[in-house]
C-alpha cells in the first residue's frame, strides 16, 4: 500500500479520484430525520392539493343528456329507429328540452360524448395520412396504405382525407335555443364553433393543400370524399378558414381519444348575451341525428359544462390526492412508532456488542 | 525431470499411501479431467489414429521441396492444396477488411438475444401485424450491434498488429548453404536454424487469449525477450556434448534450469555451417500433440536410424540459457507446436448470475408469450363482441375474429418485446468492462517493486468475485515468495541469528551485518548477528568455519560466472540459499568440474577432489558428498532432515540435545531446517566402499535401490555440526489476508506439490493452522469416511438413489479443525486408483455375456460408491476450517477444485503462479494468477492476475463485493424498469379492445431504453458503493451477502417484476382516472390519446429515474447529472419531436405535433404526473425505511455509523498479534522434492573441461559406466 509519487512505474495506474473510486459523493441514508418529515410534509401537501382539486371539481357544473335514442329515453328514439340498419341513415332531427332554474355560470362549453367507441383501436388509429393532412400535394394524390380500405374510392380516385378516422367523422349537429320566459319564443344561442381545436393542430398539423387558382375546390379536384361523407372536404363549411382539412370539427375529430368513452368539444358559448353563461330559462337543443352508434352498443350524449383552472369536472384526482395524502400521514405515524420502538432495541443490541 | 521417477513408483495392492511421492505422472491429466465424454471415445481415437498413420509424418532437413510433395498436401478445394504442415506464421485475427461486416454480423446474430430482435424486426416488416414503427426495434438493435462491432473491430485490429509483430521477428535460417536472417513466419518445417543465448520462445497463449485490453501489456513482454517459435530438434550447440540449458518456466513453471542433449552423431558432425547446410537427415515423428514431456521419433541419417526422445527437443516457449548458440531442425511449426496444442482448451467461463440472468430472460420470454396469447384471445373475443359490429373499424378484410386474434398475438409480441431487455446484455458487458478497468486501475493492487498492476484478464466474471466460497491456493510463489533466506543456524549447540552485537549482547535496534570484508558477498543477505561474524573471523571455534565450509561444498548447485559475478543455479531454492549464505559468510563456492570443487575459504582458494556425490532423493532425505582435501584426507559431508540424520549420528555426539532444542525453536518459528554433519573416512574404508559403490552404479536392475543401500553403509557414525534454519519467506500480509478472508466466511484450501511437513509449516506460518487447531491426516479421514460409508450402507444402501441426505456432521464438537492430506491419500480416499485398475480390467475382452453384465454392474456399483465417497469427502472437508493438500499433482489440484464445484455447488477461486496451477485455475470458477513472477502460464490462463497474494482480499472484499452489489442492483432495477415500462401497454389493452395499441409514442419506445433510462443505471452499476473500501475490508462479514446469493435470486427477481407490475399499474390507472371524462383547461381536446401517452411517458420517465436515485447509495456528481440529465433529455427531445418544425419536415414520422406543449401547459396534467410519481415512489421509501429500521442489514448498520467508524479509524492503530505457542511440531527439512544435479555433475557432460582431471580415474570410470548403462 505504499507507492511513491516520485519514482513512478511505467505500468502504475493513475492516482485520480475516479480511477481509485474515490469520487466525492453524497451518500444519502434513509434516516428517520429524512423519511418522517418527508411523509408528513407530503401528506399535508397532498391533502391540501386534494381539497383544492376536489372543490374545484365540485364547483364545475355539468348538464348532460343522452340522445342515443334507446327506447323510452328521449324523442331521439324515432331517429334512432329510423336509422337502424340503413346506410346512410335518413336525415332526422330530434330535440332536447331543459330548464335552468338559475344562471349556468360561464363560460359554458358544449360537448358531445360517445361511449363504447374505440377511437384508440390501433387499426383505427393508424388509418390516417398525416402527410396528406399537412397539405402535401403528393400525399393528397397518393394516400398511404394504412388508409386502406379508405385509400381509393371505388372509382379509383384517391380519397381525401383518407382513412377510417376521417371516414367516421362525427356528423350530428346541434343548435341551442333559449326561451326567456314561459311561452316565449326560442332565440338561438350563438355557438362559437371556431377555436375548438388546438392551436397547433389548426395551424401546424392540419393544412389545406395549396390553392389552385385561389380555389380550394380545385385543389381537391381529382380526389374523392370518404364514402360516408355527404359532401366533399372543401365544402365542410362556407368559411374559407374552417373548411378543408382545417375544418375545426374535422380537426377535433382527428385528434383521437385515449379511451373508449370520450368527449369532444363542439362549441363554446361566449357570445352576445351569453358571455356570463346561460341565464335561467328554458332551452331546447335541436339535434340533427345522423351518427349511428346503436349498432355497436354505443351512446351519444350532449353535455354543457363549465370549466375551472383544472379543466373539466373530474373528482377522481381530488379524491386520489386526499386518499394518498391521508395514507402518507398514516404511514408517517406508523413509521414513527416503528422507529421509536426499534431504535431503542438496536441501541441495546449495539451496547451488548 | 521428476516424472520419470514418478512413473516408476507403482502402487502395491494394499500398501498404505506414501506421503512423500507425488502420486503419478500427469500424462493423462488433460484428457482425463474432461472425462465426461461419451464412451465412444476410444473408438474415435482409433479411427483418428488410423487416419494419422496414413499421413506419413516426415520432416526432411534442408529440403523445402520435400514437404511440398503431393502426399503431404491436403486437398482443400478441388484444386487448391494446402500443406499438412502448419505454417509458422501466426494468425489470430478473425476478420479482414472485406469479411468484417458480414462475418461480424453473422457472429452477432448467432447470439440468441440479437437473433430474437432480428426476428422481431422481420415481424415488424409484415404489414398485417406490425404494431410498432420499424425504428422502435431497429434503432436499439443497431446501437447494440454497433457497440459490439466496434469492440470486435478494435480487438481485431490489435490482433492484426500483434500477428505482424510476431510474424516479422527474425532468426537465422540456412538458405542456400548459409545462415541468413529470416522472418519467423517464413520458417518452415525442416529448416535448420540457429538460436542464440536468451532466445525466447513465444508464449502462445498470449495470442490465443489476447484481447485489445491486453494489447499494450503484451507488447511489453515481447519487447523484453527475443522470440523463438517452433519445436526444434537440437542438433548441436556451443557447449560440450552439444548440451543446451533451457528454462521452461513458461511451459511447466519450474524455474530451475534443465538440460537438453543432442545425439552424439549430430553433435560430432554438425557443428559448422557447411555441414549443417548439407545435413539431409529425415525425421519421422509423432503427430503433433500436447504432451510437453513426451516425444517419439526417429532420425534417419547416413543409413542409420537414431531414436529421438523429448530430451532432444527444444520446445517453443522455453528460454535458452548458459548456451551461446545452438542449432536445430524445425520439427513442428506454428499451430503444431506442443505449447500451441496445449493452449487450445480455454474454457469459456460464465458467472452464476449469467446463468440466472438467462433463466430469467427465458422466464420473461414465457411471460411474454403467455401475455400475448392472453391478449390475443381477448382480442378475438372483443372482435366477436364489439369489433365486428363497429362499423367505423371496418378495414375491408373480412377476417374472422380468431384470425384477428392470431395476428394480434404477433402484434403483442412486438409491442411487449421490451420486456425482454434488448440492452441488458450490452449494459451488463459495459458494466463489467468498467469494473474490470477499476480493478486494473487500482493503485492498492499495484505492486510497485515489480511495476505490476492488477489485471482483469477476463472482463466477464467480476460479480462472481463477490460470491466466492472456497479459495484454492497454491503454496509456492503464491503464499510464499519462493525466496529462501538463510535466517539462523545452530553450530555446536549454539544458536546464531538473533540480532546481537559482536560481544553477544542483544539489542532491539541493531544494524545489519556488514559483509564488505568478503569480496564474494552479494550484499543481499540481511543478517543481524554480529557475534557469528566475529566467530567466523576470529576462527575461535573451528566448527563454525567447518559449518559454512560444509554448506559450500555439499550441494549440487551449478555455478556460472559472468563478469566476475557468481551466479548459482540450484535445483531447489533451499539449496541455493544455503550455498549463497556460505558464500556471504566467507566460504564461496567458485567452480566445479566433473570431479573437483573449488572453494574460496575466507579468501584462500582451495580445490577439493570429489570422490562421490550421494544424491538426494525423497526416501533418503539427505545428501552427502565425499571429498579428498588437498591434504589428502577423505571426508564425508552430509546434510539432511533431522529425523534421518539423528538416526545416523555417532552415539558420542555432545551437542545432540542442544541441537535438538534449537531445531524445535526453529520449527516453532516455522523455519525450514536441515542438519549438517560430517565424518572422516580412512583410505581403506573408502576403497572398500568405493568398490561396492562402483558395482551398484552399474547394476542393471534396481540400481537406485542398490545405490541407496550402498549409501546407507557409509552414511553412519556421523558427527553433528549443527543445523540451518531457512525461512521460506511468506509474502507480505499473507496471514492478515487469510484471517480477513476467513472472517468473510471464505474457506481456504492450500494445494501444493510440496511435502507434508513444509506445507504444514506454511500452514502455521500463515496462521491457517493455529495451536488450537486439531489436525486430521489421511488415515483419520479414511477411517471417518469408512464409518460413514458403513452407516450409509446400513441405512439403505448406497445404491438406492433416493437416500435421504445425511446431514449429520462428521465432527461432533465445534472447534477449529484442519485437514492435511497428501495426494496419495487423496487417491486412496477417492478410490481414484481403483478406477485405474478397473480400466486395465476393461481391456481384457469379456468372454461371456454374463461376465460382461457382471462387469458393467460392478462398474456401475463402483461408480456409485465412488460418487458417494467423493461427496462424503467433500462434506467432511468442508466442515474443516482449513484444508491442506500436499504432494498433489496438477491434475489432482484440478480434481479437488472440481469436487467442491460439483458437490458443494459453491463458487470457487483458484490462485497460483506456476504452470502446475494452470489446470486448477482453468477448472475453478475464477482463476487468479500471480504475475510478476517468471512463469507466465498461470497468468495467461487466469482470469485475474496481480503480483501479491494479499491483493486477493481487496479483489474479493472490495472489488468483488462492489461488483456483485452493483450487478445485482443493476439487474433488479433493469427488470423493474422494463416491466414498469412495458406492462402499461398491457393495462391499456383492456381499454382499447386488445388491439395492440401502444400506450406511448413510438419515439418514446425507441429511446426509452437507449436514452431516457440507461445512463443512470449504468453509472450506478459502475460507481455505486454502499460502504467504502476501507469499511469493506474492516468488516469482512459484509461479504456474506454474495455467497448466499442474497441480492439477486429468483425471489428478488420476482419482487422486481412485481414492483414493475405495480408501478405500471399505477402509471396507467392514475392517469386513466384523471382522464376519465375530463377536459382540458381551456376546454379543448380533453382526453386525447396523445396527451394521455405523454402524461404516462412523463410520469414513467420521472418515476424510473427517481427510483434509480433511491437505489443509488453513492451519489457522485455524475450520478446526479445523469439522473436529472435523463429527465431533462426526455423533455428536451420530446419538445423537439413535438415541435412544429420537425412536423413540417417529416409529417408522418412525427405525429405528436404540439402534444407536449399543449398537455404540459396544464396544471392538471402535472398534478396527475406528480401524484403518479408519488404513489410509485413513496411506498418504496416507506418499505425501505421500515425494513431498515426493523431488520437492518449488516451494511445498513455500518452505513448508519459511518461517521463514527471513520473517526475511530483515525486514531485506531492496528495491533499485531504475536503468537508464540509451545509446540512439539516436527521440523521440516529443507530440500525441494526434486533430485539435484548429481547425475549430471558426475556424468561430467555439463562441465567444461578446463582442467584435465588427473587423479579422478575412478570417478571418471563411474561416470563412464553410468552413461553406457543409461543409454
Amino acid at each position: 500500500m505504499t507507492w511513491s509519487a516520485t519514482a513512478r512505474g511505467a505500468q502504475q495506474p493513475d492516482n485520480t479520484a475516479f480511477t481509485q473510486q474515490r469520487l466525492p459523493a453524497w451518500q444519502p441514508l434513509l434516516s428517520a430525520s429524512i423519511a418522517l418529515p418527508l411523509f408528513f410534509c407530503a401528506g399535508l401537501a397532498f391533502i391540501g392539493l386534494g381539497l383544492g382539486l376536489y372543490y374545484s371539481s365540485n364547483g364545475i357544473k355539468e348538464l348532460e343528456f343522452d340522445y342515443t335514442g334507446y327506447p323510452g329515453t328521449s324523442n331521439c328514439t324515432v331517429c334512432a329507429e329510423a336509422g337502424q340498419g340503413r346506410a346512410p341513415p335518413p336525415r332526422c332531427s330530434c330535440a332536447w328540452y331543459f330548464t335552468l332554474p338559475e344562471l349556468f355560470q360561464g363560460p359554458v362549453y358544449l360537448y358531445y360524448e360517445l361511449t363504447n367507441y374505440y377511437q384508440n383501436n390501433r387499426r383505427y388509429g393508424v388509418s390516417r395520412d398525416d402527410s396528406q393532412l399537412s397539405g402535401m400535394a403528393s400525399a393528397l394524390r397518393h394516400p398511404v396504405n394504412e388508409c386502406a380500405p379508405y385509400q381509393f374510392s371505388s372509382a379509383g380516385l384517391p380519397i381525401a382525407p383518407c382513412g377510417a378516422i376521417a371516414n367516421s367523422l362525427f356528423n350530428d349537429s346541434f343548435s341551442l335555443w333559449h326561451q326567456r320566459g314561459p311561452g316565449g319564443s326560442y332565440v338561438e344561442v350563438p355557438l362559437d364553433r371556431t377555436g375548438i381545436a388546438w392551436w397547433t393542430d389548426y395551424h401546424v398539423k392540419f393544412r389545406n393543400p395549396p390553392l389552385v387558382n385561389g380555389s380550394l375546390a380545385l385543389a381537391f379536384r381529382g380526389t374523392a370524399p370518404p364514402p360516408n361523407w355527404h359532401r366533399p372536404v372543401y365544402a365542410l363549411s362556407p368559411d374559407i378558414n374552417n373548411t378543408g382539412f382545417i375544418n375545426q370539427d374535422f380537426v377535433v375529430w382527428m385528434r383521437t381519444a385515449a379511451l373508449p368513452t370520450f368527449r369532444k368539444l363542439y362549441a363554446r358559448i361566449r357570445q352576445g348575451n351569453y358571455t356570463a353563461g346561460l341565464p335561467r330559462g328554458s332551452y331546447r337543443v335541436d339535434i340533427t341525428y345522423n351518427y349511428p352508434v346503436r349498432a355497436f352498443g354505443g351512446q351519444k350524449r350532449i353535455i354543457f359544462s363549465s370549466i375551472s383552472w383544472m379543466g373539466g369536472k373530474n373528482p377522481f384526482l381530488g379524491i386520489a390526492y386526499l386518499v394518498v395524502g391521508s395514507l402518507c400521514i398514516l404511514m408517517g405515524f406508523v413509521m414513527l412508532v416503528v422507529y421509536i420502538r426499534f431504535q431503542d432495541q438496536h441501541d441495546e443490541d449495539e451496547d451488548e456488542e | 525431470m521428476s516424472t520419470e521417477r514418478d512413473s516408476e513408483t507403482t502402487f502395491e495392492e494394499d500398501s498404505q499411501p506414501n506421503d512423500e511421492v507425488v502420486p503419478y505422472s500427469d500424462d493423462e491429466t488433460e484428457d482425463e479431467l474432461e472425462d465426461h465424454e461419451p464412451p465412444t471415445e476410444p473408438e474415435q481415437n482409433r479411427v483418428n489414429r488410423e487416419a494419422e498413420e496414413n499421413r506419413e509424418p516426415f520432416r526432411k532437413a534442408n529440403d523445402r521441396s520435400f514437404h511440398e510433395q503431393p502426399q503431404f498436401m491436403n486437398t482443400k478445394f478441388f484444386c487448391f492444396k494446402e500443406s499438412k504442415y502448419a505454417n509458422n506464421a501466426i494468425k489470430t485475427y478473425k476478420y479482414n477488411a472485406f469479411t468484417f461486416l458480414p462475418m461480424n454480423l453473422f457472429e452477432q446474430f448467432k447470439r440468441a438475444a440479437n437473433f430474437y430482435f432480428l426476428v422481431l424486426l422481420i415481424l415488424q416488416a409484415i404489414p398485417q401485424i406490425t404494431t410498432l414503427a420499424w425504428y422502435t426495434t431497429l434503432v436499439p438493435l443497431l446501437l447494440v450491434l454497433g457497440i459490439t462491432a466496434i469492440k470486435d473491430l478494435v480487438d481485431d485490429v490489435a490482433r492484426h498488429k500483434m500477428d505482424n509483430e510476431i510474424n516479422n521477428r527474425t532468426c537465422e535460417v540456412i538458405k542456400d548453404g548459409r545462415f541468413k536472417t529470416a522472418k519467423w513466419k517464413e520458417v518452415q518445417v525442416g529448416d535448420v536454424i540457429r538460436l542464440k543465448k536468451n532466445d525466447f520462445i513465444p508464449v502462445s497463449e498470449l495470442f490465443s487469449r489476447l484481447s485489445w485490453r491486453d494489447f499494450l501489456w503484451s507488447l511489453c513482454v515481447i519487447a523484453v525477450f527475443c522470440f523463438e517459435q517452433a519445436d526444434i530438434l537440437l542438433l548441436s550447440s556451443s557447449e560440450p556434448n552439444s548440451l543446451c540449458y533451457v528454462e521452461t518456466a513458461e511451459l511447466d513453471g519450474e524455474t530451475n534450469l534443465k538440460f537438453k542433449m543432442s545425439l552424439e552423431s549430430t553433435d560430432q558432425y554438425l557443428q559448422i555451417e557447411n555441414s549443417l547446410a548439407t545435413f539431409d537427415g529425415l525425421v519421422e515423428c509423432e503427430e503433433p500433440n500436447n504432451r510437453l514431456d513426451k516425444f517419439t521419433g526417429t532420425l534417419f541419417w547416413r543409413n542409420t536410424s537414431f531414436p529421438l526422445d523429448a530430451d532432444k527437443i527444444l520446445l517453443r516457449g522455453c528460454v535458452i540459457r548458459n548456451t551461446d548458440f545452438c542449432h536445430g531442425l524445425v520439427i513442428f511449426a506454428g499451430a503444431d507446436t506442443k505449447i500451441m496444442k496445449n493452449s487450445g482448451k480455454t474454457r469459456f467461463k460464465r458467472t452464476k448470475i449469467d446463468y440466472l440472468m438467462n433463466y430469467m430472460v427465458y422466464t420473461i420470454f414465457i411471460v411474454l408469450i403467455l401475455l400475448s396469447a392472453g391478449l390475443a384471445i381477448g382480442h378475438a373475443y372483443w372482435e366477436a363482441q364489439v369489433g365486428n359490429y363497429s362499423w367505423y373499424l371496418y378495414d375491408g378484410e373480412d377476417a374472422t375474429p380468431s384470425y384477428r386474434g392470431f395476428l394480434t398475438f404477433w402484434g403483442y409480441i412486438i409491442v411487449l418485446n421490451t420486456m425482454v431487455p434488448i440492452s441488458l446484455y450490452v449494459s451488463v458487458e459495459v458494466i463489467r468492462l468498467g469494473q474490470s478497468y477499476f480493478i486494473n486501475w487500482d493503485l492498492q493492487m499495484y505492486y510497485p517493486e515489480k511495476d505490476t498492476p492488477a489485471k482483469a484478464r477476463t472482463t466477464t466474471l467480476n460479480e462472481q468475485l463477490g460470491q466466492i466460497h472456497y479459495i484454492f491456493s497454491d503454496k509456492t510463489g503464491t503464499l510464499t515468495q519462493n525466496v529462501m533466506t538463510f535466517k539462523k543456524c545452530c553450530i555446536n549447540g549454539q544458536i546464531y541469528g538473533d540480532p546481537r552485537d559482536a560481544s553477544q549482547h542483544s539489542h532491539s535496534k541493531i544494524e545489519q551485518v556488514d559483509f564488505t570484508w568478503n569480496t564474494f558477498a552479494d550484499g543481499k543477505l540481511a543478517f543481524y548477528d554480529h557475534y557469528l561474524i566475529e566467530q567466523i573471523q576470529t576462527g575461535k571455534e573451528p566448527e563454525v568455519r567447518q559449518f559454512f565450509f560444509l554448506l559450500a561444498i555439499c550441494h549440487t548447485v551449478m555455478v556460472e560466472r559472468t563478469d566476475g559475478q557468481i551466479n548459482y543455479q540450484a535445483a531447489s531454492p533451499d539449496e541455493g540459499a544455503l550455498v549463497n549464505a556460505a558464500r556471504n559468510f566467507g566460504f564461496a563456492f567458485l567452480a566445479r568440474t566433473q570431479n573437483t570443487i573449488t572453494i574460496s575459504e575466507m579468501g584462500t582458494e582451495r580445490t577439493y577432489n570429489v570422490l562421490a556425490i550421494l544424491d538426494f532423493n525423497s526416501d533418503r532425505k539427505r545428501m552427502s558428498i565425499i571429498v579428498r582435501t588437498p591434504e589428502g584426507n577423505i571426508r564425508l559431508y552430509c546434510k539432511g532432515a533431522d529425523t534421518v540424520i539423528y538416526e545416523r549420528l555417532h552415539p558420542m555426539n555432545p551437542t545432540k540435545q542442544e541441537t535438538q532444542d534449537a531445531l524445535d525453536i526453529f520449527a516453532n518459528e516455522t523455519l525450514r531446517t536441515l542438519c549438517l554433519c560430517y565424518k572422516e573416512i580412512d583410505e581403506k574404508e573408502f576403497a572398500e566402499w568405493n568398490k561396492k559403490f562402483m558395482a551398484a552404479s552399474v547394476a542393471s536392475t534396481n540400481r537406485d535401490e542398490a545405490l541407496d543401500k550402498v549409501y546407507e553403509e557409509i552414511e553412519k557414525d556421523l558427527i553433528l555440526l549443527g543445523a540451518t534454519a531457512i525461512e521460506d519467506k511468506l509474502q507480505d500480509g499473507v496471514p492478515e489476508t487469510i484471517s480477513k478472508l476467513a472472517k468473510a466466511d471464505i474457506k481456504i484450501w492450500v494445494l501444493t506439490g510440496d511435502k507434508k511437513e513444509t506445507a504444514e509449516n506454511i500452514g502455521f506460518a500463515c496462521e491457517l493452522l493455529t495451536e488450537e487447531t486439531s489436525i486430521y491426516y489421511g488415515e483419520d479421514i479414511n477411517a471417518l469416511l469408512h464409518t460413514r460409508m458403513e452407516n450409509q450402507r446400513n441405512r439403505g444402501g448406497v445404491h438406492t438413489k433416493f437416500v435421504p441426505p445425511v446431514e449429520e456432521p462428521f465432527f461432533p464438537s465445534a472447534g477449529n479443525r484442519a485437514l492435511i492430506i497428501t495426494g496419495s491419500w487423496l487417491n486412496e480416499i477417492l478410490l481414484e486408483k481403483k478406477t485405474k485398475r478397473s480400466k486395465i480390467l476393461k481391456l481384457k475382452f469379456p468372454r461371456t455375456e454374463e461376465e460382461r453384465r457382471f462387469r458393467t454392474q460392478s462398474k456401475r456399483r463402483m461408480e456409485v460408491k465412488k460418487e458417494q465417497r467423493q461427496k462424503n469427502f467433500v462434506d467432511l472437508a468442508c466442515e474443516c476450517n482449513a484444508v491442506i493438500c500436499c504432494r498433489v499433482t496438477p491434475k489432482q489440484k484440478a480434481m479437488v477444485v472440481d469436487l467442491v464445484k460439483r458437490y458443494k455447488k459453491a463458487i470457487t477461486l483458484a490462485i497460483g503462479d506456476g504452470a502446475n496451477d494452470v489446470n486448477m485455475i482453468k477448472t475453478a470458477h475464477i482463476g487468479v494468477g500471480i504475475s510478476g513472477q517468471e512463469g507466465m502460464q498461470a497468468v495467461m490462463s487466469s482470469d485475474y492476475s496481480f503480483a501479491q497474494f494479499r491483493y486477493l482480499q481487496r479483489l474479493l472484499l472490495v472489488h468483488g463485493r462492489w461488483s456483485y452489489i452493483r450487478m445485482c442492483k443493476f439487474l433488479r432495477y433493469f427488470f423493474y424498469k422494463n416491466f414498469a415500462f412495458t406492462l402499461v401497454h398491457f393495462w391499456y389493452s383492456f381499454f382499447n379492445g386488445y388491439s395492440a395499441q401502444t400506450a406511448y409514442e413510438d419515439w418514446f419506445i425507441t429511446l426509452y431504453n437507449v436514452l431516457y433510462s440507461s445512463l443512470p443505471v449504468l453509472l450506478m452499476g459502475l460507481l455505486d458503493q454502499d460502504v467504502s473500501d476501507k469499511l469493506s475490508l474492516r468488516f469482512p462479514g459484509l461479504y456474506v451477502v454474495g455467497q448466499k446469493d442474497l441480492l439477486f435470486n429468483y425471489r428478488k427477481f420476482f419482487v422486481s417484476l412485481l414492483h414493475g407490475v405495480l408501478t405500471s399499474m399505477v402509471l396507467f390507472f392514475i392517469p386513466l382516472g384523471a382522464y376519465l371524462q375530463t377536459v382540458g383547461q381551456d376546454g379543448e381536446a380533453p382526453s386525447d390519446y396523445q396527451s394521455f401517452a405523454v402524461t404516462i411517458a412523463s410520469a414513467l420517465t420521472i418515476t424510473v429515474n427517481f427510483q434509480i436515485g433511491l437505489d443509488t447509495s453513492y451519489w457522485t456528481f455524475v450520478n446526479a447529472f445523469s439522473i436529472f440529465g435523463s429527465i431533462a433529455l426526455y423533455f428536451g427531445i420530446m419538445f423537439d419531436f413535438h415541435s412544429a418544425g420537425i412536423h413540417v419536415l417529416f409529417p408522418s414520422a412525427f405525429q405528436f405535433t404540439g402534444t407536449a406543449s399543449n398537455a404540459l401547459r396544464q396544471p392538471y396534467i402535472w398534478l396527475t404526473i406528480i401524484l403518479t410519481v408519488a404513489v410509485c415512489l413513496l411506498p418504496v421509501v416507506a418499505i425501505r425505511f421500515l425494513s431498515m429500521t426493523i431488520w437492518p442489514s449488516e451494511s445498513d448498520k455500518i452505513q448508519k455509523h459511518r461517521k463514527r467508524l471513520k473517526a475511530e479509524e483515525q486514531w485506531q492503530r492496528r495491533q499485531s498479534v504475536f503468537r508464540r505457542g509451545v509446540s512439539t511440531r516436527r521440523s521440516a527439512y529443507a530440500f525441494s522434492h526434486q533430485r539435484g544435479y548429481a547425475d549430471l555433475i558426475s556424468s561430467g557432460r555439463s562441465i567444461r573441461k578446463k582442467r584435465s582431471p588427473l587423479d579422478a580415474i575412478i570417478a571418471e570410470g563411474t561416470a563412464e559406466y553410468r552413461r553406457t548403462v543409461a543409454s
